[in-house]
């Protein structure tokens, strides 16, 4: 019960995108096709997924044991920013095509708050290992889930005659406060 | 001028070295200065942070129970409850309990975790009740904290052994928050967290 | 380069939100209030400042291949002296910002000065650079969590001028989305007038 309703919050109700802000780089940066989105997502999930797992360990076995918790923020976006490098590693033998196809965005992934901010939250939230997981991964589903709502509806608004000034950025901020809106609705159900 | 071109080039030609050792190095001594530093801030500013918890702490008890002269923070206890454990601080005035703040939380708040600091009379009446944290929607939720709302001035009071610690809507006593039946739900839960435990054995 | 140039360019013509368009995760995050929006922008400004003051300082110590690493580990620490310091003399507004504090560190901005601006120039030019840039970003946080704090609650700075709620949604997460279009919309009228 209890990871069903954490599993569910991070989904929708407090979804990281449009709910805790989290991400939004890559959200107005990626998501322009929807297939780019589904590699993206996918890329953070595996990042977030590992990077809680291993920031959970360090915190407990690291920092608190040596009583050095101020060194959170440095040690974690060094794990993160090493974790990408081996995606990237990996992604460009294993995937030539997908490599291409997310580009700048791979490295980025390690400036992405997303990583970090999840990383920081399983730890203020006081959840154990399988609890900051199963965190982790519903968080990364929520960002996807946001990625490619958003990119689908942005296939579309290629179509649509748009004012001068609110091309680009601005129109899709306007959609992703659409979208939020939309999403604040799931509040209250847990 | 040559001079400086030289050291010019010579500079240019130590950026571009990126041979193992001279990684190596460089990562070590920019973390070892950084820990350093780091380590030296923490050590000036671990008081003053102290103190400014402990402060937020005394102030939440000073407001939820009646007049006191001991240092309720000293002589603290805990209390294992729900998976979980609640702090009691015991007020007392020249060597008799004449309240004790407790620190409560629930889950079920609207947006998160919710922390309250209850203050009951020996005798389980609720004296008065201080928000602690709360990530509630603003504007709506956010009215249990007395700075937004009186809201929660209703509980002031009340025993909940005759008063059910329920919102109207599910049959109990508690005026809910207009459209915050939520958080008005998660913050009777909390104070009746705070009471369940206090029965339990929390009364010294 | 002309310095009062190279500060004032953050400001307008390479606002980092409003036109750069970086650093939008704790743009829509803490700018609920003016005095949050500011206080968030000021925090970047000295990690802004002081990392761009280091990098370009030692710059031509470190290899380029272990650059970034170099540079995280540097702005983590600015960031992390932040945190400390704002925990122990303004509590109160730390809890306020919250996570976004530790997040500095994945702010582009400040990772993107260090390496598009400080690693090319003299120390002079880049702190300039960084506290012109900072005080950007914290003049778009303030004016954003400005007018959101006045449509949505109907006060400015804490000061409330009118009774009752506002427009509630404007301090929600949607109307953050929305407040930041409209801006971003206003900004690229007025700069292509002047253009």
């Amino acid at each position: 019960m209890e990871y069903i309703i954490i599993i569910i919050s991070a989904i929708f109700v407090n979804n990281v995108v449009l709910a805790q802000f989290l991400g939004i780089c890559p959200f107005l940066g990626v998501s322009s096709k929807v297939e780019t989105s589904i590699g993206m997502a996918g890329a953070v999930t595996f990042v977030i997924v590992i990077a809680t797992m291993v920031t959970y360990l360090l915190q407990k076995y690291v920092l608190v044991a040596f009583g050095i918790q101020f060194m959170q923020t440095i040690t974690f976006i060094l794990v993160i920013a090493a974790l990408v490098q081996l995606v990237e590693i990996i992604l460009k033998k294993a995937s030539p095509s997908l490599y291409q196809a997310l580009g700048i965005f791979l490295p980025l992934i390690t400036t992405n708050c997303a990583v970090l901010g999840v990383a920081i939250l399983a730890v203020q939230k006081e959840y154990n290992l399988l609890q900051s997981v199963v965190f982790g991964t519903a968080t990364a589903i929520g960002f996807g889930l946001a990625l490619i709502i958003f990119a689908g509806i942005r296939e579309h608004l290629d179509m649509v005659k748009i004012p001068k000034s609110m091309k680009g950025v601005p129109i899709a901020l306007v959609v992703a406060g659409i979208l939020a809106m939309a999403f604040m609705g799931f509040a209250g159900l847990v | 001028m040559l001079n400086q071109k030289d050291l010019e080039r010579q500079t240019m030609a130590s950026k571009k070295e990126s041979t193992f050792i001279n990684m190596f190095l460089t990562l070590f001594l920019v973390t070892f200065i950084a820990s350093a530093a780091l380590g030296y801030i923490y050590e000036i500013t671990k008081e003053p942070i102290a103190i400014s918890k402990m402060a937020k702490q005394n102030n939440a008890i000073m407001q939820v129970v009646p007049e006191y002269n001991n240092e309720p923070g000293n002589e603290s206890y805990k209390i294992a409850i729900d998976g979980d454990s609640i702090q009691f601080f015991p007020a007392k005035k020249d060597g008799v309990l004449v309240g004790t703040a407790i620190s409560t939380f629930t889950n079920k708040g609207f947006g998160g975790n919710v922390r309250l600091m209850v203050g009951l009379l020996p005798d389980g009446t609720i004296n008065n009740i201080a928000v602690l944290e709360h990530k509630e929607t603003p504007g709506l939720g956010d009215k249990m904290d007395k700075k937004k709302s009186p809201w929660s001035i209703q509980f002031n009071g009340k025993n909940p052994a005759d008063f059910k610690l329920i919102v109207k809507k599910d049959g109990g006593d508690v005026d809910a928050i207009t459209a915050s039946t939520i958080s008005s739900r998660a913050f009777c839960d909390a104070v009746n967290r705070a009471y369940k435990a206090y029965m339990e054995g929390g009364q010294k | 380069m002309n310095q009062l140039k190279n500060f004032t360019k953050g400001f307008f013509k390479e606002n980092p939100v409003l036109v750069l368009l970086l650093g939008m995760c704790p743009t829509l995050g803490v700018s609920t209030s003016a005095i949050n929006g500011l206080g968030m922008g000021l925090a970047t400004t000295f990690v802004l400042t002081m990392s761009n003051l280091v990098v370009s300082s030692v710059k031509s110590q470190i290899p380029d291949k272990v650059r970034i690493p170099a540079f995280i580990v540097i702005i983590a620490s600015f960031v992390t002296i932040v945190e400390l310091v704002m925990q122990a003399y303004i509590p109160a507004l730390f809890e306020q910002l919250g996570l976004f504090i530790p997040l500095i560190v994945v702010n582009c901005i400040v990772l993107g000065r260090a390496e598009a601006f400080a690693s090319k120039n003299n120390v002079l030019s880049s702190v300039i650079d960084g506290l012109g840039m900072g005080l950007g970003f914290a003049m778009a946080l303030t004016i954003l969590g400005g007018v959101r704090e006045m449509l949505g609650n109907g006060s400015f700075f804490g000061m409330k001028f009118i009774a009752g709620d506002g427009i509630l949604v404007f301090v929600l997460a949607p109307g953050a989305f929305l407040a930041l279009a409209y801006l971003i919309v206003l900004v690229n009228k007025i700069n292509k007038k002047t253009a």
